[in-house]
């Protein structure tokens, strides 16, 4: 009997996972160059599907992370009357970016389980196991972690960012800042129906240095020495240069 | 125009820079000091991230000086062999320096205790700095004669003595030496020049005329501030070429301007501004340290300081 419910589950699940995601990118590459000034990324995209349009709503949630990095949070207190760091908090991951767009209130369309297993939402998208046991309230690093990088628009949530037309059209807009780190950025989009993910699709953008900034780069690290020699050349022949213009600017 | 830094990978104004870099240059000018202790929190403050912010000033910090030299060394007042024996202390100072530093990253609280180190100094410097100007100046109003700088103290007692003909001193080479290594040590932990400090003990300690101290500073800071910028470059990849590029523009200008300026003013007033600088510094560094922040939590790199 409980085989039979679980195949006709199965059955009823089908035409929900046929629901594909057609993806387009306004660009996959984004390129740092000496004026970059940040970007925007436009997301769109269509829904696929050979079965008529479900009864539930559809909702589309747009994530994109950039590459991870462990982090520390540390928190000031008042000791001998100055504030000095005291607790400390090492989180394992956390994205130097993250955007998350949705077409509608995210409590509304992704449920908490959905959440936790494609790790969907900024509290989520951050690892953080290696609190000590002395600090009681670890979520507070992690929210104040939050918070610092959404003042300095690294992370961004976008309730209602997504535009989605008939349930099968969908675009969104996301502004990459200045601040931006090379790698890669992955970018997962999410079809859910009553907090259900009924599809995603996942794709990378791939952010760069080039040029003059890509050679800096490069040099600097394959070659410190030369890179640290050349630096001072630099400096000192500008500062000589300089200083030999303004002689000759006051002879003049 | 915003510009994308490479290494410190962070995009900022470019005339932000070159007016941040003029306004230092032109204090580097005036009193010989590199500037780092003004310019390295000006960058915290406009979000360098503080490791290449350190590392950056240094390279930075050799251009300024250098254009400085020169004009010193074109009017003859640089005591290159002070400068020299500066030098050989400053060099292992630094050495010892950034192992100290280390040593105090490993226990954690390097932040605060380099916070501590600038509040101290500064404060201790400034106001010495500050009255003796004062008092100086109020003897040469009141007409009554200069106080003479050059007596006879313990400094003058010790062996390996050494002529130097630009300062007019005939002392021993143990206590330039020493200041050179205080110098070059708190360099390495403050991540700055050390101007501000060898400037006062140059004059203080070492009894030297304070036309000469200037030209010799920059002379000795050149050096130090080039080797500091070598081992940041080869160990942690923290100099940012053009960041110092963008900053020593303006530097380099307001550098000539304010050597310009210093000739033209009078010794004492010339510290007294210097002193009056140095307490506004420790004032603020202070009052950070002592007034609840508006935001108490921090990111750090991991395993970083």
């Amino acid at each position: 009997m409980r085989l039979w419910l679980g195949l006709l589950l199965c059955l009823c699940a089908l035409p929900l996972r046929a629901e594909e995601v057609v993806l387009g990118l306004s660009r996959d590459r984004v390129a740092i160059t000496a004026t970059f000034e940040g970007s925007e990324i436009l997301v769109f995209g269509a829904v696929k599907r050979e079965a008529p349009i479900p009864q539930e709503p559809l909702d589309v949630i747009v994530a994109i992370a950039g590459p991870s990095k462990p982090a520390v949070v540390r928190r000031k207190e008042r000791r001998f009357g100055i504030w000095m760091n005291t607790e400390a908090v090492e989180v394992d991951a956390a994205p130097s970016f993250y955007a998350v767009a949705t077409s509608g209130p995210l409590d509304k369309v992704l449920s908490e389980v959905e959440d936790l297993r494609h790790q969907i939402t900024l509290e989520r998208a951050i690892r953080s196991v290696g609190a000590p046991m002395t600090i009681k309230d670890a979520r507070r690093f992690t929210q104040a972690l939050i918070r610092i990088r959404k003042k300095q628009g690294a992370y961004q949530t976008l309730e209602g960012g997504v535009a989605l037309d008939e349930q099968t059209l969908f675009r969104t807009a996301i502004d990459l800042p200045a601040n931006l780190t090379e790698g890669q950025y992955d970018t997962r989009i999410f079809l859910t129906r009553e907090g259900r993910v009924v599809s995603n699709f996942e794709t990378t953008i791939d952010v760069r240095k080039v040029g003059l900034e890509r050679w800096l780069f490069t040099l600097s690290r394959q070659q410190p020495l030369l890179y640290g020699l050349m630096s001072l050349a630099i400096a000192i022949a500008a500062g000589w240069g300089a200083s030999a213009a303004f002689q000759l600017l006051r002879r003049a | 125009m915003q510009i994308y830094l490479p290494i410190a990978e962070v995009s900022v104004n470019a005339f932000l820079l070159f007016g941040l870099g003029g306004l230092v240059g032109i204090l580097s000018g005036m009193f010989g000091v590199g500037g780092g202790f003004l310019m390295t929190p000006l960058l915290f403050f406009i979000g360098i991230p503080p490791a290449v912010a350190v590392a950056t000033e240094a390279n930075q910090i050799v251009a300024s000086s250098f254009s400085g030299v020169l004009a010193h060394l074109r009017r003859k007042t640089v005591d290159l062999k002070m400068g020299v024996v500066l030098l050989i202390g400053g060099l292992a100072g630094a050495a010892l320096g950034v192992l100290v530093f280390n040593y105090l990253k490993s226990l954690g609280q390097v932040d605060l205790l380099v916070r501590l180190c600038y509040v101290v100094f500064l404060g201790v410097i400034g106001g010495m700095m500050f009255l003796e100007s004062l008092r100086a100046i109020r003897q040469t109003r009141s007409g009554g004669p200069a106080r003479r700088r050059r007596r006879h103290t313990w400094v003058h007692g010790l062996p390996f003595k050494m002529r130097f003909r630009t300062s007019g001193l005939y002392i021993s080479v143990i206590p330039p030496v020493l200041v050179g290594v205080a110098v070059g040590i708190l360099a390495a932990i403050m991540g700055v020049g050390g101007g501000f400090i060898m400037v006062p003990a140059m004059i203080y300690i070492l009894g030297m005329p304070t036309k000469v101290v200037v030209g010799t500073s920059l002379f000795q800071i050149i050096f130090v501030t080039a080797f500091t910028t070598l081992l940041h470059a080869t160990t942690n990849y923290t100099v940012d070429v053009a960041l110092a590029v963008l900053l020593l523009v303006g530097g380099v200008i307001g550098a000539q301007i304010g050597t310009q300026i210093g000739t033209r003013m009078k010794a004492e007033q010339l510290r007294i501004l210097l002193a009056v600088m140095v307490l506004a510094v420790c004032g603020k560094l202070a009052a950070d340290l002592l007034i609840k922040p508006a935001e108490v939590y921090s990111i750090g790199e991991a395993g970083g300081h």
